[in-house]
């Protein structure tokens, strides 16, 4: 049975075209989110925008604080001086150094922190995430002077309680030198910043689902073969932001070298060197290069990780 | 291939509360056994002791022979199909199922053997390579199900794996189930709390409440000879209507009228003076459509329609009556426990779609009275069980399943 | 659980408490080391002696290290009830607003937040020299918001997140007026998430070493850890590690008190804002 459909004149009418643009309110919502966050926004930008910027235009200027009539615009030619010096060079080999060896470790305890945490008896939970928490509330100098303290030769225990570990006496000086005061900057370093890795870890390890591990276990899988095959392949987007957090923080090490060895010896970091040129030394133009080389430079681990590693900010942005 | 021997299994919590009391059940080589139960029964926590993930307080897990009660889940060599699917997120279909395979080291190409033949069962092979992020809920189960299958396991044990899925897609995987395990021929536990799944997919089928067994036996068995109330109301949908009665001589005194039994059954029930009799809706009829040689099986009655609900291939009339207020109470504490919704006091008939009632009025009902059964209110048990005639259903039922599993593995 | 189950995870308590607590232990009893016992090599003191505690409360070294507390608490103080004034407002918007630029903003407080302090420095070493904020509070403050600031914006943003908003609409059916929705429900739903922000704010802006040091030269704006730091260097006294040590517990009890009153609340600010969930 067919029906012909009649058309009627002119009776559908065209259907309204939406207006360009936003509605009245989608417009002032827009505004009232940009009043309401422009603050804070306009603040941020401006105190480290402006710096940065100056930073730049200072390190083109071989400019001394005291002696400002002389400055002179030498363009590139300070950070020439720069990555032509040796200085430069070790204080980069020690922060990378550094970096390295701190996060690597921090990775590994942490991760075994967490462990610990979430399979934790409910009783001690509370003293341990107390406990935890008391290495990230020290201030840093506080943790650089105590560790700095036990291993020093004029009031330390550490030579007396480890005078059985070969090559270690009563007259061990562990800030003569550059790897071992260096080692005590470490250790400084992973014991106050674990604790922290090991909250972002425990974060990321409490949303791996439980059945997942019951399923691995029925499947026949050893404790081993379940870390390493379902639970970390599945906390791979926390672990990463763990690892981008922890490098960069790293990266710029300074109050543990100030303390411990005022940069003596090689020991110096790339912040510690910039804060010498510039502050201690007056020498704006190359302090100035040396700031913006490292800030570079912690931009430049940023992007690998981001872009190289593919690390997902968006779940750290909480989207 | 194996043999699952429950004996006084006992899981008890820390504050003394038995989830599991007391359970025995010998689930035979190739046989497909239901657990099913309202929610809390135990039958998820019973079926976890099989596979390892939760402790025996106390009893024997025999499996193949061998008492498992302190090995762990990846020595019991058993299969698990769990009711979110459990799917590991970061690999793919194909690593998902042959991930059992890589954990016992199996080489490359036994693998690829293996998990193609799985895909193949399953019709998974153009979805090999995806991630289950991308699968629909059908497929995801699929998966699951190839992960266990590619094993060879002892058993393969199911925890409500169909309750995540629509009706649709449920009734369409329940069939697929079926058909593998008879395929395959491994000994399955399957735990559910759908009635339909439970008769539709077992051999046999175990019935729990709150940690108890109530009745194992075939579907069949359960339907027709229910041990008792619980098993008689949960069993059966729509569900069995309880009305309360007494005996007059040799009859039962119900709100619809007197229904006569005969001197046998009337027998059964002496010494009891309030009854509860159960008359499924589907013995019920319209008196004017029924067969004049089925008549004087039953009894009729008049009574008044409240409701009724006309479905196509059915017709469902609500019959209200009254009843004495400690058995309503008792009605009601009943179908609390089977977990459904029971206000009134009423009853559910089915009746041809083709007949004439309506709602309103008053019409002439028939009520088979061979198929009804009687139980006593305070402990529930049915005073007129066939015994005899329910094991053999079961046994008939286990001579087909044989027979079955035989022509399956030709 | 059975009881060597048990004692194991007692003992593995007791070893994390050890490692959290060991250096805390031995600045505190380094702390109660006279100046003849300092170099006594041994983790415990020989006597207890309060005459650090002397030195910097109310001997010598007092006039270096109290007016540094005052100015820490001062200051920080100031820097954390601005960023949390500002990022509340900043997270409310980002939480409930839909406007562009959500990304840019969060995405910039992470760009500050990573950025080296030094890098800040070295500039503003020289600005505020010639515009005269150096060796002022505002001269430090202003420079803490860099700190305060971007962590503040995250983790408020990631708290306000979980606040069921719809509430306050309900209220409003109920009857309440916006302004009533708002503080009978929002505002208690919001309180624990601003206060957890302003304790880890606070803990960041009293952290501060390298602001500290650069851009202050006497006691009327130098906070606690620069003026730590800073002793070290001074030539006043025997052996500066005893005082110091002092100092040094001072400082960290009040810390140490509000870690341990507000843990849950912290542990949750901290995952909330790094790691979702």
């Amino acid at each position: 049975m067919s029906q012909t459909i009649t058309r009627t004149e002119g009776a559908t009418p065209e259907t309204p075209v939406p207006p360009k643009g936003l509605s009245d309110r989608a417009r002032s919502e827009r505004r009232l989110g940009w009043l309401l966050a422009g603050p804070a926004f306009g603040l941020m930008v401006l105190i480290t925008g402006y710096p940065i910027v100056q930073a730049v235009f200072d390190s083109l200027w071989d400019y001394r604080l005291t002696d400002p009539s002389s400055s002179s615009f030498v363009f590139l030619g300070n950070y020439a001086v720069i990555l032509s010096d040796p200085i430069w060079w070790t204080a980069f080999a020690v922060t990378v150094g550094i970096t390295i060896v701190t996060v690597a470790v921090e990775l590994v305890l942490g991760f075994a922190l967490a462990l610990v945490m979430i399979k934790a008896l409910r009783a001690i939970r509370p003293v341990l995430r107390a406990a935890i928490l008391i290495p990230y509330a020290i201030i840093t100098v506080v943790s650089a002077f105590a560790w700095q303290f036990a291993f020093s030769l004029d009031s330390g225990f550490v030579n007396t309680w480890f005078s059985w570990i070969p090559g270690v006496t009563a007259d061990t000086d562990w800030f003569d030198g550059t790897l071992s005061p260096l080692f005590v900057v470490c250790l400084a370093e992973i014991w106050k910043t674990t604790p922290f890795i090991s909250l972002l870890l425990l974060a990321g390890l409490a949303q791996v689902p439980e059945v997942l591990q019951e399923a691995a276990k029925v499947d026949g899988a050893s404790w081993w073969q379940r870390m390493s095959r379902v639970t970390i392949p599945n906390m791979k987007a926390a672990i990463m932001v763990a690892l981008l957090f922890r490098t960069l923080d790293a990266f710029r090490v300074f109050d543990s070298i100030f303390v411990m060895t005022a940069g003596a010896n090689n020991t110096e970091s790339l912040a510690f060197l910039a804060y010498r040129q510039t502050i201690s030394r007056v020498e704006i133009g190359l302090g100035s290069a040396v700031s913006v080389l490292l800030a570079l430079s912690v931009l430049l681990i940023c992007l690998l990780f981001v872009k190289g590693f593919r690390v997902d900010l968006s779940q750290a942005r909480g989207e | 291939m194996a043999s699952i021997e429950m004996s006084h299994i006992v899981k008890e919590y820390g504050d003394g509360y038995p989830a599991v009391n007391d359970v025995s059940l010998d689930i035979a080589d190739g046989e497909f056994m239901i657990l099913v139960g309202p929610s809390g029964c135990g039958k998820s926590t019973l079926l976890r002791m099989i596979v390892g993930l939760e402790d025996i307080t106390s009893g024997d897990m025999v499996i193949a022979g061998n008492r498992v009660n302190d090995k762990a889940p990846r020595d019991r060599n058993l299969s698990m199909v769990f009711q979110n699917y459990a799917l590991y997120p970061h690999l793919s279909v194909y690593e998902n199922i042959a991930f059992p395979l890589r954990l016992a080291k199996v080489p490359d190409d036994e693998v690829r053997r293996r998990v193609e033949e799985a895909a193949d069962i399953l019709e998974l092979r153009e979805h090999l390579q995806r991630k289950p992020a991308n699968l629909s809920g059908g497929q995801r189960q699929r998966v699951a199900m190839g992960r266990a299958i590619v094993r060879s396991a002892d058993a393969f044990l199911f925890d409500e794996p169909l309750s995540n899925l629509d009706a649709k897609l449920r009734g369409q995987m329940r069939t697929e189930i079926s058909r593998l395990q008879r395929r395959l021929g491994i000994t399955t536990v399957y735990v559910t709390h759908d009635q339909t799944e439970a008769m539709t997919l077992g051999d046999r089928v175990c019935v729990l409440r709150k940690g108890v067994v109530q009745q194992v036996a075939s579907p069949r068995e359960l339907y027709e000879q229910p041990v008792n109330l619980f098993v008689a109301g949960f069993i059966g949908s729509p569900p069995m209507n309880f009305l309360p009665a007494s005996v007059q001589g040799t009859a039962l005194r119900t709100p619809f009228g007197d229904i006569e039994l005969g001197e046998e059954r009337a027998q059964k029930l002496g010494g009891h003076d309030l009854l509860l009799v159960g008359i499924r809706p589907e013995y019920f009829e319209d008196a004017s459509l029924v067969d004049e040689a089925k008549k004087p099986h039953g009894a009729t009655f008049t009574a008044q329609v409240d409701v009724t609900e006309w479905l196509g291939d059915a017709q469902y009339a609500y019959i209200p009556y009254d009843a004495p207020p400690e058995v309503a109470e008792q009605l009601k504490e009943l179908s609390r426990e089977l977990d459904s919704d029971q206000l009134r006091t009423q009853a559910v008939v089915s009746i041809d779609s083709t007949s004439r009632i309506r709602e309103g009025r008053e019409a002439e009902f028939w009520v088979d009275t061979r198929k009804l059964h009687v139980f006593d209110p305070k402990t529930g048990e049915n005073l007129t069980r066939d015994a005899e005639a329910g094991r053999r259903l079961t046994e008939m039922a286990e001579e087909d399943r044989v027979d079955q599993v035989e022509r399956a593995r030709v | 659980m059975s009881t060597r189950e048990r004692t194991l995870w007692i003992v593995v308590g007791i070893l994390i408490v050890v490692y959290a607590l060991f250096p805390v232990a031995w600045i505190v009893s380094l702390s109660f080391k006279s100046s003849a016992d300092i170099s006594n090599a041994q983790f415990l003191p020989t006597e207890f002696s309060s005459e650090n505690y002397a030195v910097i409360l109310t001997g010598d070294a007092s006039s270096l290290f109290l007016p540094a507390l005052v100015n820490s608490f001062g200051i920080c103080l100031i820097a954390t009830a601005i960023s949390c004034l500002l990022s509340m407002f900043c997270a409310y918007a980002i939480a409930r607003i839909d406007f562009p630029g959500k990304r840019v903003i969060l995405s910039t407080a992470l760009a500050v937040a990573i950025f080296p302090t030094i890098s800040i420095v070295t500039p503003l070493f020289n600005l505020w020299r010639q515009i005269g904020l150096y060796d002022t509070w505002p001269g430090l403050i202003i420079p803490y918001l860099s700190l305060t600031l971007p962590i503040s914006i995250w983790t408020l943003s990631a708290f306000f997140r979980e606040i069921p908003w719809e509430m306050e609409q309900a209220a409003q059916v109920d009857g309440a007026t916006p302004w009533q929705a708002f503080r009978k429900v929002i505002v208690p739903l919001a309180a624990p998430g601003v206060f957890t922000t302003a304790i880890i704010a606070f803990f960041l802006a009293w952290n501060d070493f390298i602001y500290g040091i650069s851009l202050t030269s006497t006691e009327a704006a130098r906070p606690v850890p620069a003026a730590l730091g800073l002793f070290s260097g001074a030539s006043q006294f025997e052996s500066p590690n005893g005082p110091i040590a002092a100092a040094a517990v001072i400082v960290t009890i009040p810390v140490v008190i509000l870690v341990l009153i507000f843990q849950r609340r912290i542990v949750a600010g901290l995952t909330n804002g790094a790691v979702k969930g």
